[in-house]
């Protein structure tokens, strides 16, 4: 009970304080935000890229096809090689006749003049379905494919989609280098505005002292404060980012560009983030606090 | 019953300047002792040493069963809690009402809701103030501040109530207000109380006892001794 009496004047203490040095808080809590903005868009990007190349991996096939003088024992020695190669996830067979008959089955036309085809006249070739487990990778693998004897032609996506993962990629590290500094610019804010309050509250602390409140006690309020400030700065970023993404979610409806590149739907996906960024808010703003009191209120 | 022991005190400050020369004193419960001395004599030095704001350089403080010489700094707040303390500026929360000021040393170590009300106001009524309690500090007179001070100090029932020049800053008649309060405190409420003080007309009036102080040495101590006895050879 006592604990909670002490919980609770704390963080009124600490909600006082806040406002009552308005100004500086305003510039701590501004730089938090900013901050959180930045992880909040780099984060939603990032899980979003690793949501669409995921869902992408599973539709990228690259068909092998195969020389038409290839044997039977020809294929089984193509389809050994690629299997050999580390990049393999799935591989499998696919006849000229299966493929005749797709295009049989897709087309009226296709139907009319391939139906009058022999199985000797078939122009279309063998061929492998292949998919690879690292898409970023796929490039590489194609050109192995088309060392392997009687291999004739090897077709897959246009490169756009690992061109989009590799942009996406590089974009994501400059991210983090800008949120690592940002982070550290706020948490010397921090301490600063922590160190200001702690100044301007000299005569309170030592009274306190005096009459017999416990260390604890004292610098609770000011390690609250920080947790203040970072919860205050990050009303705006999950404000911005729960109605922001459900705006963007809508307004391409679901897709971005093309169907291939499908968005998180932002139920329950937002909470996860916000509650993210609420975290981390709270936790830069109790790094600054607590370093502050480690710093300037010496006991 | 022994409230205060000191024994071999010496306090030598970082500077070099040795304000205390082996002390020995002993004081007991519901006592009313006055320090006098000159300026520089230590009396200040030997107040701080009994609330661990100071620590001796060498000697044993006994307080109540506490060797406060030995006290880890994280512990003071338990010594400090068992104590009250008034200074010569009053030290008290200008934005801040005279209730709140009291309050203040109740909520600040925990104490609930309802008992801080009863006590603040048994304690601003022992000083006489209970029809100011909605004043701000710049709204008293010294005296009525001190008062203050005084209620802040007592309002947790301490055994031992250190005043250091209380009345320093007071003309008479506001001196003689403080000193009845802090006779009303000691007689009523039986607490200790140690004042250092400069003040003549105040130690001759109360015929309390007097602990002289010069150079560091404790020089003379005397039951319901008088200030004017010891004018002549201590300054
Ligand atoms: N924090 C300190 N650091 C160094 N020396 C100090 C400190 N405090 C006091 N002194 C020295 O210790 C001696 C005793 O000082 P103290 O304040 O105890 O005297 P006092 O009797 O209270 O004097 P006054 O009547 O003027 O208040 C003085 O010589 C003083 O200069
Ligand atoms: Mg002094």
């Amino acid at each position: 009970m006592k604990f909670f009496r002490m919980l609770f004047r704390s963080i009124r203490d600490a909600f006082k304080s806040v406002f009552r040095n308005f100004s500086l808080s305003m510039a701590s809590i501004s730089c938090i935000t900013i901050t959180l903005i930045i992880v909040a868009v780099s984060l939603i990007a990032s899980l979003n890229v690793d949501h669409f190349t995921e869902v992408i991996k599973q539709d990228v096939t690259m068909v092998v096809f195969i020389e038409n003088d290839a044997t039977e024992s020809d294929l089984a020695k193509v389809k050994s090689a690629i299997e050999r190669l580390d990049n393999i996830e799935e591989i499998t067979f696919k006849s000229k006749e299966e493929s005749k008959q797709e295009m049989m089955d897709s087309d009226e036309i296709f139907k009319q003049t391939m139906g009058e085809w022999d199985i000797k006249d078939n122009p279309l070739r063998d061929s492998y379905l292949v998919k690879v487990t690292k898409l970023e990778k796929i490039d590489s693998t194609v050109e192995e494919i088309k060392k392997i004897d009687k291999v004739a032609v090897v077709s897959y996506g246009e490169g756009t989609v690992e061109q989009l993962v590799g942009t996406f990629s590089i974009i994501e590290k400059i991210a983090y280098g800008i949120v690592i500094a940002l982070v550290i610019v706020t948490v010397f804010l921090i301490i600063n505005t922590i160190k200001l309050t702690i100044f301007s509250r000299k005569r309170e602390i030592s009274i306190m002292r005096l009459v017999g409140a416990s260390n604890f006690s004292i610098k609770l309020p000011f390690v609250i404060e920080g947790m203040v400030l970072g919860l205050l700065g990050s009303i705006l970023p999950v404000l911005g980012l729960t109605y922001g993404y459900v705006a963007f979610y809508n307004y391409f409806k679901g897709n971005l560009f093309s169907p291939l590149i499908q968005l998180i739907k932002p139920e329950p996906f937002i909470f996860y983030v916000a509650g993210v960024i609420i975290l981390l808010g709270i936790i830069v703003g109790t790094i600054g606090s607590y370093h502050a009191v480690r710093r300037y209120l010496k006991v | 019953m022994e409230l205060i022991r000191l024994k071999d005190v010496t306090k030598q400050y970082k500077n070099g300047v040795t304000a205390i020369y082996d002390m020995n004193l002993k004081i007991k419960k519901g006592d009313f002792v006055f320090v006098i001395g000159g300026s520089g004599s230590g009396k200040s030095t030997l107040i701080k040493m009994l609330y661990r704001e100071e620590k001796p350089t060498r000697g044993e403080i006994i307080l109540g069963g506490l060797n406060v010489a030995k006290l880890r700094n994280r512990k003071v707040y338990k010594l400090r809690r068992k104590l009250g303390i008034v200074f010569q500026d009053y030290r008290l929360l200008p934005k801040s009402t005279v209730y709140e000021n009291v309050a203040f040393a109740l909520e600040v170590i925990g104490t609930k809701g309802d008992v801080i009300k009863m006590k603040t106001l048994q304690a601003l009524e022992l000083v006489g103030l209970k029809g100011k309690i909605r004043n701000y500090p710049d709204q008293l007179s010294g005296g009525e501040q001190q008062r203050v001070a005084i209620a802040r100090a007592i309002v947790n029932n301490p055994r031992l109530l250190l005043c250091d020049e209380p009345t320093g800053n007071l003309d008479p008649t506001m001196s003689m207000e403080i000193m009845k309060v802090l006779e009303d405190i000691n007689k009523t409420l039986g607490t200790t109380i140690i004042m250092a003080t400069h003040d003549k007309e105040i130690v001759n009036k109360m015929k309390k006892r007097v602990v002289v102080l010069k150079e560091g040495r404790l020089i003379s101590d005397y039951e319901k001794g008088t200030y004017a006895k010891e004018a002549a050879n201590s300054f």
